[in-house]
């Protein structure tokens, strides 16, 4: 749910970053964190557990600057990857306006990624959503590790697997190192805020 | 989860009653937040003082945790929670259907006063906000 504040002229969206446990969803948070400038980023929110794993979720607030005159916000959240911890990740989707899901490019991790795009559709749906309605943008993460002995998967392997009759834009990425970060973060955005003006902003031009 | 869209007058009704009620009772800061996460409103103290975005999303968070153990123990939900700090405490309330009013407050101000004028304040937020 987009919150748009026409007496400040301003606009909030917000982007979950979805995944199997250990994909990588933290580090594409933190490397946009370390990217970007103090005037476009917030301060980024990580509740600390013991261990790097996600328990709760993370935060990152940005701003990009304005649409029709109206500021646009928007925060990044990532949800616990492992299958415990549905509950948290339910209740972090509940408002949501754009996804990114981030799905493991390690041959081990094939099961987890179906599984966890499976518990995204079924969450979606406990909020009234269609994972068809919703801006969705697919990130192939650990790509780097292609070049090295480890087995994984290809892409076409990944496509089929998750995309599958979806027909949803998927991008290579690397997140440790940054490769295909900001080009998932810019098509999601420009996904989420087309989807959020087109049914505030400008419903005319829809 | 419907979308919100805030209009100005709204708004600027929700702050007069919110400053009316807790601020110049001596709250330090008060934000409307609805369920997401997002700010709807926040009154008193700079925003650059609290980090305001931060304690919006912990919030909504906290009361879907804590909402989860009020099922355990057999409750639909936890209407209100209340931290103490050894300076400030922070009281949160639910307002119907679908948004928190945050008020963060110091020790010169009793909980008992907070709990009288946010009970108010909710039954006229619910009002203003058309429920």
């Amino acid at each position: 749910m987009a919150l748009i504040d026409l007496s400040k002229k301003e606009v909030h969206c917000k982007i979950v970053y979805y995944g199997p446990g250990r994909c990588g969803k933290t580090t594409n948070l933190l490397f946009i964190y370390n990217a970007m400038g103090n005037n476009s980023r917030g301060k980024m929110l990580t509740i600390e557990t013991k261990g790097d794993r996600t328990l709760f979720f993370d935060l990152l607030p940005l701003n990009l600057g304005k649409i029709c005159g109206f500021d646009i916000k928007i925060q990044l959240y990532t949800v616990p990857g492992q299958t415990m911890y549905e509950a948290t990740r339910k209740l972090v989707l509940k408002g949501v306006d754009g996804l990114v899901f981030v799905a493991d490019s390690l041959k081990v991790r094939k099961a987890k990624n179906v599984e966890s795009f499976e518990d995204l559709c079924r969450n979606l749906r406990e909020h009234n959503l269609k994972v068809e309605e919703v801006p969705l943008v697919l990130q192939f993460n650990k790509r780097d590790l292609v070049s090295t002995p480890i087995p994984t998967l290809t892409c076409e392997e990944l496509q089929a697997d998750i995309n599958n009759g979806l027909k949803l834009p998927a991008f290579e990425a690397s997140a440790t190192k940054g490769t295909g970060v900001f080009e998932t973060l810019k098509e999601i955005s420009k996904r989420t805020i087309r989807h959020v003006t087109a049914k505030h902003l400008m419903p005319s031009k829809k | 989860m419907a979308d919100l869209v805030l209009t100005a007058p709204v708004l600027e009704k929700t702050r007069r009653e919110i400053d009316q009620a807790l601020i110049k009772a001596g709250a330090h800061m008060v934000l409307l937040v609805d369920e997401a996460g997002n700010i709807v409103t926040s009154c008193g103290k700079d925003s650059s003082v609290i980090d305001t975005t931060s304690l919006a999303a912990l919030a909504a968070a906290n009361f879907g945790a804590t909402c989860q153990i009020a099922q355990l123990i057999g409750e639909d939900d936890f209407s209100l929670l209340f931290h103490k700090g050894k300076k400030d405490s922070v009281h949160f309330t639910r307002i119907e259907p679908d948004f928190i009013l945050i008020t963060v407050f110091g020790e010169q101000v009793s909980l008992g006063l907070i709990r009288v004028r946010v009970g108010e304040l909710a039954r006229t937020l619910e009002k203003i906000l058309g429920f």
